[in-house]
């Protein structure tokens, strides 16, 4: 009853404060739909006639698309500019990856994170944006500028932004944890998830042995991995989106994960707590990149230029919970989360972190090598597979020789 | 009779056990379809907001149109090509049929995954073959489509996976009937074609329709083949999959539970029709 009242009071609020707002934007704004306007300086539908459909890429439910009550920023799009979206999704930035190097699929504008930005600039996979097309882009803060993965902000205007981090639940851990040790605790044995992706977990181990989550060469990544071997018998499950699950039912202690989840499960959970260790942690950027292969580039950076406006940022910010590297965005938040130590933490915390960096092949390969090495890793697991093969070879041989026994017999 | 009663009470429990395994996690996901918040784990109350959401979200709408269009396209014409290989098949001569047999049978137990990897490979092949050969051939002869990965590579990757299991569901049936039936219809004054239609084809029917359904639900399922060969579309597994890093969103729970229940209404409407089938004909012998 009570949500509904609030529910009406807040129509009500909207409906005098839509004027106003309107009128304080100034005649500048086109208004597309209810939600959403954008500026009017900008020639929105220029190539509407020709019949475009753009091929867009990104993260699963990466975006405001009218789910659960919110904005749908693509119809707004198709309806503002005449260009249809073909928007489908993805996974890991491996699969984006692998998806563009097969040449089985042409995309116009995907998604992919850092690192995975500096190995496809390196690669030569990405377009160099035309920033002319692109006015919105002024409104990345300094912060998210010229980072190292795209030294001259030539292919990519960053989308998200956010830290990885400590989730806690307070009911099952004494005081408040500051570092990544408590993953090693053997107080909290079976009690802690980690990261089912190598990229993710080895910054945590090397972060909490006081390296670079870059690791420089195999021995490093070998000591690293040590580390991650040591962490096993205390590890409940290495899972990803299981996290959610896990932690909001109570099933286990600590869990690392991205911090604007980690407020989603605090809503959902208000037992749970997140820190941001003392050793310092990665910090990630998702970034918007039009790759070689484009079939209207201009088109694409239309739709890039429409994701940078402050009505579709905030819309799209507010829906992902991550955080947003568009100043506009940021200053139009709620004081709330616009103060949040966990979504906009403070200096002193982002300047201890790192981003991913593209690391050099023996480097990845290696990394693979000792993940899947550690996850297959167990007291007895040495001989399981050759006396398994061994046995499934008897097995055959037995079949065949009782089948060639009976047919003989039969023959008589 | 102690022993007995003892065994079937174990045999019922059992039963039990094994059916619970099957059914109990629909259950729970039917049932976490109706919840209040996303969590799948608390259930914080009773809503049909998911329900509502689902037939808002374009995104996979349009994923589970292009499932069950290719779904449905798939399984037709991988059950007529498959029904005339099977039955081509059973009219050779033994060596070529084993040969034959052998091969089809290759790519059931091929993984998936090289299927996949492989098709991939060929229609990125053909594409850049096709765009060669439109460039550098007389302009009559450029009837070569360059555009090949999307729909139809979809479609020829899902007939191509699903026509081993129409050849080995039809083939048995063929092997049971009696050839004799056939040329009796020949003697009996059809030609050729209206014993095929007349005599043969109703015979195989149950067989040909179990065929049909299988390559329908191999096609829903697939997620690994069409994954490879899907171009920029992407089907309605592949499209869940994709949400594992945010969570995967209770609309899907709710599509799920709408599949299901359809799924089970078809089976049991089939199978009274068949029943109430039997029954008449049952009876029609009793007043004979």
């Amino acid at each position: 009853m009570s949500k509904r009242f609030a529910a009406v009071l807040a129509a009500v609020l909207a409906a005098f404060c839509l004027p106003l707002s309107a009128f304080a934007a100034g005649e500048n704004t086109l208004p597309v739909t209810e939600d959403i306007s954008v500026s009017a300086d900008y020639d929105w539908d220029r190539l509407a006639d020709q019949n475009i459909t753009l091929n867009v890429y990104n993260w699963g439910q990466y975006i405001s698309d009218g789910t659960d009550g919110s904005v749908d920023v693509l119809s707004a799009f198709e309806t503002l500019t005449g260009i249809k979206l073909n928007y489908t999704t993805f996974d890991t930035n491996e699969s984006l990856y692998a998806k563009l190097k097969s040449g089985g699929a042409r995309y116009d504008v995907i998604f992919p994170s850092d690192y995975m930005v500096g190995k496809m600039i390196a690669e030569d996979m990405l377009e160099p944006l035309d920033f002319a097309n692109i006015p919105n882009a002024a409104d990345v803060g300094d912060a998210y500028r010229g980072l190292s993965y795209d030294p001259d902000d030539a292919y990519s205007v960053p989308y998200t932004w956010g830290l990885v981090g400590l989730v806690y639940n307070t009911t099952m851990v004494e005081g408040e944890p500051d570092s990544w040790d408590a993953l090693w605790d053997q107080a909290y044995s079976g009690q802690i998830l980690m990261f089912n992706n190598s990229r993710d977990a080895f910054a945590i181990a090397a972060r909490r042995l006081g390296m670079s989550l870059n690791p420089a060469n195999v021995e490093e990544v070998e000591q690293i991995a040590q580390e991650l071997k040591a962490q096993k018998p205390l590890v409940q499950a290495y899972v990803m989106d299981e996290i959610f699950d896990k932690m909001e039912g109570g099933e286990a202690a600590f869990a690392p994960y991205y911090a604007g989840d980690a407020l989603t499960m605090m809503d959902e959970n208000p037992d749970l707590g997140f820190v941001i260790p003392q050793e310092g942690t990665n910090r990630f950027v998702d970034a918007i990149c039009i790759p070689k292969g484009c079939a209207d580039k201009e088109a694409a950076e239309i739709f890039i230029n429409y994701l940078c406006e402050p009505d579709v940022g905030l819309a799209n910010i507010e829906y992902l919970g991550y955080s947003t590297p568009l100043d506009t965005v940021w200053e139009r938040l709620d004081d709330e989360i616009k103060y949040s130590p966990i979504a906009y933490p403070d200096e002193s915390v982002l300047a201890n972190t790192e981003t991913f960096e593209v690391l050099p092949d023996e480097v990845n390969a290696a990394m693979d090598k000792a993940w899947s090495s550690m996850k297959s890793y167990s007291e007895d697991s040495g001989e399981s597979i050759p006396t398994l093969l061994g046995l499934a070879v008897l097995a055959v041989a037995w079949i065949a020789w009782r089948r060639s026994v009976r047919r003989r017999r039969d023959e008589y | 009779m102690m022993g007995k009663r003892h065994g079937s009470a174990l045999m019922r429990a059992y039963l039990v056990l094994l059916f619970s395994f099957f059914y109990l996690p629909i259950v729970v996901l039917m049932v976490y379809s109706f919840n209040e918040s996303k969590s799948r784990s608390n259930f914080t109350g009773f809503t049909l907001k998911w329900y509502e959401s689902l037939f808002h979200n374009d995104m996979i709408l349009s994923a589970l149109g292009l499932s069950l269009a290719l779904a449905l396209i798939s399984a037709v014409i991988a059950t007529v090509v498959g029904t005339m290989a099977a039955i081509g098949i059973s009219g050779m001569g033994r060596k070529s049929r084993l040969i034959i047999n052998n091969v089809s049978y290759i790519p059931v137990v091929n993984p998936e995954i090289i299927t996949g990897v492989s098709l991939m490979l060929l229609f990125v092949a053909w594409s850049g073959a096709a765009a060669w050969w439109n460039q550098n051939a007389p302009a009559f002869l450029r009837f070569f489509p360059e555009d090949v990965i999307g729909f139809p590579s979809l479609l020829i990757a899902h007939i191509s996976f699903c026509l081993p299991y129409v050849i080995f569901n039809v083939a048995p049936k063929l092997r049971q009937m009696d050839v004799r039936l056939y040329e009796a219809a020949l003697d009996l004054g059809c030609n050729h074609r209206q014993a095929f239609f007349k005599v043969v084809l109703p015979e195989l029917a149950p067989a040909i329709f179990s065929a049909f359904l299988i390559s329908l639900t191999y096609s829903i399922d697939d997620f690994i083949i069409s994954y490879f060969t899907c171009g920029t579309l992407q089907t309605l597994p592949i499209a869940i999959y994709s949400m594992t890093r945010k969570k995967v969103s209770p609309e899907i729970n709710a599509l799920s539970t709408i599949m299901f229940l359809v799924i089970l209404a078809i089976i049991l409407i089939s199978n009274l029709a068949d029943s109430r089938r039997a029954r008449y004909k049952a009876a029609k012998k009793e007043e004979v």
